[in-house]
C-alpha cells in the first residue's frame, strides 16, 4: 500500500465513473457514474492525507468533499423527479430541449 | 482498526445475545398466549417450537426472485446484532475495544435499512414490497432522531468510546438527565428492529409484509434476528444511558445482561399495548416535533457539560 | 497493525471496490446495481480505515448505506422495474465513452506513477478524531459555518424543484385554508 497504488486504485475508480457518466442514458444512472467519480476523489485524497500530510486541515478537506456529494445527490434527484413529472421520462437524450 | 479485539468474549457474547432474545421472544409469546386466553405456559415455550418447526419446513421459492439479494438480506439479520453487540463492554473490555463505538453502532443500525428494504424486495412480492416500502419511511422518521440522540451520551462523557461513556456516569446515569434522548433511543431501537408499535413493514394487513415470502430457515433466521436485534440495541442502551457495569454486589458483566434483560423485556412489554404506528402520520411527528426535542436536549446536555468543566 | 495485513486488506479493498463499480452498469437489475455501488463505498470506506482515518471511514459508510437505501427507491420508482432480472443495457455512444473512461485513468495513472511525490510532512496525531474535531471547531469553523446555510439551500432546491402540490394547492389561493387540503395528512395536524 504506496501512494501510488492508492492513486492508480482511485484513478480506475474515477475512469469507471467517467464511461458510466458518459455512456448512461437515463439520469439516475449518470448519478451513479458521478458517485464513483466522487468516490475515487475520497480515496485519492484520504490517501494523499495519509502518505504526504496527516495533519487535520486534509481531513477537512475530505469532510467538504463528502458534503458536496450528498449535496450533488440530493439536486440531481430532485431533477430527475422533476423531469419525470413534467416530461414523462428519465432519459438524458430526450431531455435536450430546454423548453417543454 | 479496532484498538484491541478480545476474542476470548466471542462465544460468551453471542450465547448471551443468543438466551436473552430467547428469553425475550418468549416473553413476547407468553402474554400474546394470555391476551388469547390460552395458559401462559404454553406461550413460554412457543419460540422453541417454532424454531424446530421452521428448521423442518420446506423453504419457499417465488417466481424470478432476486435470490442473491434475498438470501443475503436474510442471513445478515443475526451477525448484524451480534456486530453490534461486539461494541457493548461487558465488564472492563468488550469484544471490539474502539474508540469510535458509538459511530460504529450508528453505521450498524444504519446497514439494518439496507437489510430490511433488500428482503422486502428479494422476494419479488408485491406485498413484501410494501413492507420493504413502509419501513423505509418509518426510518426516514426515526433514523435522524436516533443520530441526535446518541450523540446526547458522547456530549456528556465527552467521548465516543463505549468504555469511557459507561465509566463517566459513576453515580448519575446519563438517563436521568437525558431523558428525551434516551426515549428517542428506544423509538430508534425498536424501528430497526421492526418490533411493534414499529412494524407496519411486518404488519399483518400486508401479510407479513417483509416476512410475507419468508419460509423455513430464512423465516427463523428473521424473526429470530428481530428479536436479536432488539435485545442488541438494548445492550447498546447500557454503557450509553443506563450506567454500564455499574452497581453494587454483583460483577459487572451481570449487571449489563441484568440491564439488558430489563430494557428488552421493557420495550417489548410496552411496544405490544401500542397501536402499529403508521409511517406517514409518523414522518411528520418523526421531523417536526421529536428531532426538535432531542436537539433541545442535545443542548441542555452540551450547556451541563460545559458548565461542569 | 502488521504491514503485511494492511497491504493484503487493501487489496481486498481495492479490488472489490473497483470491480463493483464496473458491475453498477452491467448487473441486470436497479437493486443489484444500487447495492454494486453501496458494495464499492463500503470497500472505500474500509480502505480509509486502514490509512489510520477511523472517523472518516466509519462515516463513508454509514452514509454511503443509507444514501444507497434511499437511492433504491428512486431507482425503482423512475425506472420502473420489478425485482426480477432482466437485461437493461441502456447506453448510448458506447464506444466513445469506454475510450475517455480509458483515456482517463491512463492520464490519472501516468500521474500517479510519474509525479515526484514529496516525503510525509510530519505524523497523525496520537487521537486523529479529536484534532479533526478541534479543526473543525476551531482553526477550521469557517467550514462548518458554510456548510450550514449549503445543507439549508440544498433541502429548500430540493423541495422546490420537486414537489407537487406547493403551499397554495394545500391553503387556498389566500394561505387561509385549515385544516391543510392533504390527500394523506401528516401525524401533527398541520
Amino acid at each position: 500500500m504506496t501512494l501510488e497504488t492508492v492513486l492508480l486504485v482511485a484513478a480506475a475508480l474515477i475512469a469507471v465513473g467517467v464511461y458510466g457518466a458518459l455512456s448512461q442514458q437515463v439520469v439516475v444512472m449518470v448519478m451513479m457514474g458521478l458517485e464513483l467519480m466522487i468516490n475515487g476523489v475520497i480515496l485519492a485524497g484520504g490517501g494523499l492525507w495519509w502518505f504526504l500530510a496527516p495533519d487535520p486541515s486534509g481531513q477537512v478537506l475530505l469532510l467538504v468533499v463528502i458534503a458536496a456529494m450528498t449535496v450533488e445527490m440530493a439536486m440531481g434527484f430532485a431533477v430527475a423527479t422533476l423531469l419525470h413529472r413534467q416530461a414523462g421520462h428519465d432519459m438524458t437524450d430526450m431531455a435536450a430541449e430546454l423548453h417543454g | 482498526m479496532a484498538d484491541s479485539l478480545s476474542l476470548v468474549y466471542a462465544v460468551p457474547v453471542m450465547v448471551g445475545l443468543a438466551a436473552v432474545s430467547l428469553s425475550v421472544a418468549g416473553v413476547s409469546a407468553a402474554l400474546e398466549a394470555r391476551d388469547r386466553g390460552r395458559p401462559v405456559r404454553s406461550g413460554l415455550t412457543i419460540p422453541l417450537r417454532e424454531m424446530a418447526r421452521l428448521l423442518r419446513q420446506r423453504p419457499r421459492r417465488t417466481v424470478s426472485a432476486d435470490r442473491l439479494l434475498w438470501r443475503s438480506a436474510s442471513s445478515a439479520v443475526i451477525p448484524l446484532a451480534v456486530l453490534i453487540v461486539a461494541f457493548v463492554p461487558v465488564g472492563t473490555h468488550a469484544l471490539v475495544d474502539h474508540p469510535l463505538g458509538v459511530v460504529w453502532v450508528n453505521a450498524l443500525d444504519v446497514v439494518a435499512w439496507a437489510v430490511m428494504w433488500l428482503l422486502g424486495w428479494g422476494a419479488n412480492s408485491v406485498t413484501g414490497l410494501v413492507g420493504g416500502y413502509r419501513f423505509l419511511a418509518l426510518a426516514l422518521g426515526y433514523e435522524l432522531p436516533l443520530m441526535f440522540a446518541l450523540t446526547a451520551p458522547a456530549i456528556a462523557a465527552g467521548s465516543l468510546d463505549l468504555a469511557e461513556i459507561s465509566a463517566a456516569q459513576d453515580g448519575l446515569w446519563f438517563v436521568v438527565w437525558a431523558p428525551v434522548a434516551f426515549a428517542a433511543y428506544c423509538w430508534g431501537v425498536l424501528g430497526f428492529s421492526v418490533r411493534p408499535p414499529m412494524d407496519p413493514g411486518a404488519g399483518t394487513d400486508v401479510n407479513g409484509g417483509i416476512l410475507a415470502e419468508l419460509a423455513g430457515v430464512d423465516r427463523l433466521l428473521v424473526l429470530a434476528g428481530r428479536y436479536a436485534l432488539l435485545v442488541a440495541g438494548s445492550a447498546a442502551a447500557v454503557p450509553l444511558f443506563l450506567g454500564g457495569s455499574d452497581g453494587p454486589l454483583l460483577p459487572g458483566w451481570t449487571w449489563v445482561l441484568v440491564k439488558t434483560i430489563v430494557l428488552s423485556g421493557g420495550l417489548v412489554v410496552v411496544g405490544r399495548r401500542l397501536p402499529t404506528l403508521r409511517p406517514d402520520k409518523l414522518l411528520e411527528l418523526g421531523w417536526v416535533v421529536v428531532l426538535p426535542l432531542v436537539v433541545a436536549q442535545d443542548l441542555v446536555v452540551s450547556v451541563i457539560a460545559v458548565a461542569i468543566n | 497493525m502488521n504491514a503485511v495485513l494492511v497491504d493484503v486488506g487493501f487489496w481486498l479493498c481495492a479490488v472489490v471496490s473497483v470491480v463493483a463499480g464496473a458491475l453498477v452498469f452491467y448487473v441486470d437489475s436497479m437493486a443489484r446495481a444500487t447495492y454494486a455501488l453501496a458494495v464499492s463505498f463500503v470497500a472505500v470506506g474500509a480502505a480509509l480505515l486502514l490509512m489510520g482515518q477511523a472517523y472518516m471511514g466509519v462515516i463513508v459508510i454509514l452514509m454511503m448505506v443509507m444514501e444507497m437505501a434511499v437511492m433504491a427507491v428512486y431507482m425503482v420508482m423512475f425506472m420502473g422495474m420489478n425485482p426480477a432480472l432482466m437485461p437493461m443495457s441502456m447506453v448510448h455512444s458506447h464506444r466513445s465513452s469506454i475510450a475517455a473512461g480509458v483515456g482517463t485513468f491512463l492520464l490519472l495513472g501516468a500521474g500517479a506513477v510519474l509525479v515526484p511525490w514529496p516525503t510525509r510532512r510530519g505524523a497523525p496525531t496520537a487521537d486523529v478524531t479529536a484534532a479533526l474535531g478541534e479543526a473543525i471547531m476551531e482553526s477550521h469553523m469557517i467550514v462548518m459555518i458554510a456548510m450550514g446555510p449549503v445543507m439549508v439551500v440544498t433541502i429548500v432546491a430540493g423541495v422546490v424543484l420537486s414537489s407537487h402540490r406547493t403551499r397554495y394547492d394545500r391553503l387556498g389561493d389566500d394561505l387561509d385554508r385549515r385544516p391543510a387540503d392533504e390527500p394523506q395528512s401528516g401525524g401533527v395536524g398541520r
